[in-house]
């Protein structure tokens, strides 16, 4: 008999898992006399969501079909850099600055999922490699802050409407996209495909390299989406901010915290979301309650290995059983004569 | 079975020849498949079955021979130009993803759209009526492939098939891993395709279903073609003595002299778990048994649950007159047993190490006092076994398959076991090293070793055993004594006749 817990879907674990941690958080919140709903508390924890958020989103399609992305923080970094020196405070480069950054982003994602699909090199190897690349770039030619941005495109970063900022709903726009790709397009369906066994995918027709190219574009974008928001909230070009954020690591932990499947093949955006905005809230109310930064990160790291250990012992692969369990179909044919 | 008077040839196969790597493994075969029938295609395992069926799937391309489809010639070289062409195959092994749903997995690859965007409505939609039109009910489209049977998995896999409004379906051992009561709705289903007139392409061991089902069969044997007839003038024991058609030879050594069959070593009462069922078992110290059975039977189940892997539920099992129940394989090989996988490779060995490393590895992990003798024991062992190799420290992987197959038995012979389970211990491998081990088993019952062998090749259980069991759905159907006929135990595997027990 399945119980209801059984039943459960990872994604619905990790949304109980957030309203879990929203409650606990109000409580501790109000616990120090702070109220964790204010308007202001809010759009902290939103904003802190948004610059993790865009990159867990292309994670999570780069983990789905199977690869990794390591270059995220570098690809952040450099497209903050090069879209500040583009602006140079002036309005009318804005537009110019932000495809020009775009433009390395994809090319960047292209150049990994070509490794990746054509030379046959894990993702996990071929983006360390990129990463390695653009760092060694970024230390060569940048010092210190870099470029500004002008007023026009800091507004991006400090507008709201209501308690939500800007930035969080670009994040959610970029989300929604995502989810349609991922549920209505042939590209998001293959993207599981190959993901999820790269043979049985080719041996109905698909061809296997598109999906993984096309993801690790889309990540690559993502994250050059993030590198121009924090230019946006910065008013500067920073050569070290992505890898400062740990982004690489972070997102990983927030897809996987969201119940994707490391090997690929299974997950979704809105579980990413969640993981996402779990680790934000934790960061709220622990900041508020004044914990101390490293038990900041064990019980960060704590939240993210117990949470892959439940998943663990839900995925255990059970050749279904001739005897003991009939199944639905069965038990309607053992009725039979 | 109805017989449509004259059906056309869909499809006409002459001289369809193929080797691989010098070996031929298939040798001018015909074959003639007409709409609305069911072809049977049968013969031992190698004797080229499948792939005779992966060259009409397009995933292999025949040496020489033409394939004929509506009297043109075609050659696909891409399983998909075959479906496109209307010849879909359900494989043995699944070709389904676990983590997506029926509907998504029929129409993988082509999913239907509506202005750019999947059409999920009309894919459900679609796969109900398929489903419908097959007569099955109970799956629903949008249902997690990983949370179906295997019966419902095949279903699956069948519509995906049948979705490429395939003419012509061939179907290898599709009943292999179903129940009895799972087969007859396969049976209908293959009824309702027939009366659409597709032509069917089925094999299987299991004769009673290709009496059932087919109206014409083809008999494989060693690649050639035996024989086509239709299937009223054949009848079970001539189609097995048209499969087997020879005699064992004397390659299989006799007992060495002075073997004693002494105490039980393994006892199982009752014992049964998700996979096999009330087996009653009673292995003798020097004794070697064989077990025989189709694919799908059981037999892996059968050792996997003895050593721990997917430990018994029910029943007992006792260990030189103790009763143990091994939870893991580590308690398993405590309490004297050792098995030999199936596949040495992902099973068996660690390849990248060195002989030595794969040869002491069961004993480092599980008695690390009896490392240093047992590495002291290692090269004697490894000479007695007359393994090839350049010296200790080399990695298996550079090793023939009938040495590093020598190496996995050295691994478990330093455990000092009382009991051996061997899984097709002889598959892949040069007659030399076969009869090498075929030796060392009976060695190993001359010095007090209980052996048991889980073989699909027949003429090697026949040879080596000195009781036979027969397993069937999981359960054993029959026990047979040394030197029964081929006849005799494909008769009872594929459950033409019930021994009492």
């Amino acid at each position: 008999m399945r119980t209801r817990l059984e039943s459960l879907t990872s994604t619905g674990i990790v949304v109980i898992v957030l309203a879990l941690s929203l409650v606990i958080g109000a409580i501790l919140t109000a616990v120090e006399g702070r109220n964790f709903l204010s308007t202001g508390n809010i759009s902290a924890i939103l904003t802190g969501c948004s610059i993790l958020g865009f990159i867990a989103i292309g994670q999570t399609l780069v983990i789905l079909v199977g690869s990794l992305d390591l270059s995220v923080p570098f690809v952040v970094s450099l497209t903050s850099v090069v879209a500040a020196g583009q602006m140079n405070g002036d309005p009318a480069q804005v537009a110019p600055a932000v495809l020009l950054a775009l433009a390395i982003a994809a090319a960047i994602g292209l150049v990994n999922g070509l490794v990746v699909s054509f030379l046959k090199v894990h993702g996990f190897i071929a983006t360390l490699g990129m990463g390695l690349i653009i760092s060694g770039y970024l230390a060569t030619n940048y010092q210190g802050s870099h470029g500004s941005a002008p007023r026009s495109f800091r507004l991006i970063g400090a507008t709201q409407v209501g308690p939500v900022p800007v930035s969080a709903l670009i994040m959610l726009g970029c989300a929604l996209l995502a989810i349609v790709i991922l549920r209505r397009t042939r590209l998001g369906h293959h993207l599981y495909a190959v993901g999820g066994n790269p043979e049985v995918a080719r041996l109905s027709g698909i061809r296997t390299s598109v999906p993984v190219v096309a993801a690790h574009v889309l990540c690559s974008l993502l994250a050059a989406m993030a590198g121009l928001l924090l230019l946006a909230r910065l008013s500067v070009g920073s050569p070290t901010i992505g890898s400062q954020g740990d982004y690489d690591l972070m997102s990983i932990a927030a897809v996987v915290l969201g119940g994707t499947l490391l090997a690929g093949g299974k997950g979704n955006i809105v579980g990413t979301l969640a993981g996402v905005a779990i680790f934000a809230v934790l960061d709220n109310v622990m900041g508020v309650m004044q914990v101390n930064p490293f038990l900041k990160d064990v019980i960060r790291g704590l939240v993210i290995v117990a949470a892959v250990a439940v998943y663990a012992r839900r995925e255990i692969d059970q050749r279904p059983a001739r005897f003991d369990r009939p199944t639905g179909l069965s038990a309607v044919l053992q009725e039979k004569p | 079975m109805t017989t449509v008077p004259v059906a056309s040839a869909l499809l006409t196969a002459r001289g369809l020849t193929k080797s691989f790597v010098g070996h031929t493994v298939l040798e001018d075969v015909d074959l003639e498949l007409r709409a609305g029938q069911v072809l049977g295609l049968v013969g031992e395992n190698g004797a080229g079955k499948s792939t005779l069926m992966k060259i009409l799937a397009g995933v292999h391309s025949a040496d020489s021979g033409t394939v004929e489809l509506d009297g043109r010639p075609v050659s696909f070289s891409h399983p998909v130009q075959a479906q496109q062409a209307g010849i879909s195959t359900v494989f043995q092994e699944f070709n389904l993803l676990p983590e997506r749903s029926v509907a998504e997995n029929i129409y993988l690859g082509r999913e239907p759209r509506r202005r750019g965007l999947v059409d999920v409505a009309r894919m459900h939609r679609d796969t109900e009526e398929l489903l419908t039109g097959l007569g099955v009910t109970g799956l629903r489209p949008g249902q997690r492939v990983r949370s179906l049977s295997v019966a419902e998995q095949q279903i699956v896999e069948i519509a995906k098939a049948v979705s490429y409004d395939a003419r012509i379906i061939s179907m290898d051992e599709p009943t292999a891993a179903l129940a009895e009561h799972e087969v007859e709705l396969l049976y209908s289903i293959i009824a309702t395709l027939t009366a659409r007139g597709v032509a069917i392409l089925y094999v299987s061991h299991r004769l009673k279903e290709i009496f059932q089902l087919c109206d014409t069969i083809t008999v494989l044997k060693d690649g050639r073609q035996v024989t086509t007839q239709p299937a009223e003038s054949l009848d079970d024991n001539e189609l097995v003595r048209l499969m087997v058609g020879r005699s064992i030879s004397s390659f299989f050594p006799d007992p060495v002299e002075g073997t004693v069959v002494g105490e039980p070593a393994l006892e199982l009462r009752g014992a049964g778990n998700g996979y096999v069922d009330g087996v009653d078992l009673t292995l003798r110290a020097g004794e070697v048994v064989g077990i025989a059975g189709l694919q799908g039977s059981g037999r892996t189940e059968l050792f996997e649950a003895i050593f721990g892997v997917r430990p018994f539920t029910r029943g007992t099992m006792t260990i030189k007159g103790k009763e143990v129940r091994p939870r893991s394989p580590r308690a398993a090989i405590r309490a004297g047993l050792a098995m030999i996988t199936e596949d040495r490779k992902a099973t068996g060995l660690a390849l990248n190490q060195t002989i030595l490393d794969n040869t002491l590895g069961v004993v480092r992990a599980v008695f690390p006092r009896r490392t240093s003798r047992a590495r002291r024991d290692v090269p004697g062992l490894l000479s007695s076994l007359a393994v090839s190799a350049r010296a200790t420290d080399q990695e298996v992987q550079f090793l023939s398959g009938g040495n590093q197959q020598k190496v996995v038995l050295a691994r478990w012979l330093t455990t000092h076991p009382r009991v051996v389970l061997m899984d097709e211990p002889t598959r892949g491998i040069d007659v030399g090293a076969k009869h090498a081990i075929y030796e060392l088993m009976r060695a190993l019952a001359a010095d007090g070793v209980a052996v048991l062998m889980v073989s699909s090749e027949l003429p090697e259980v026949i040879g080596m055993s000195d009781r036979i069991l027969v397993m069937r759905d999981g359960r054993l159907a029959g026990e047979l004594p040394a030197g029964s006929t081929e006849e005799a135990v494909l008769q009872v595997a594929t459950g033409v006749t019930e021994v009492v027990r």
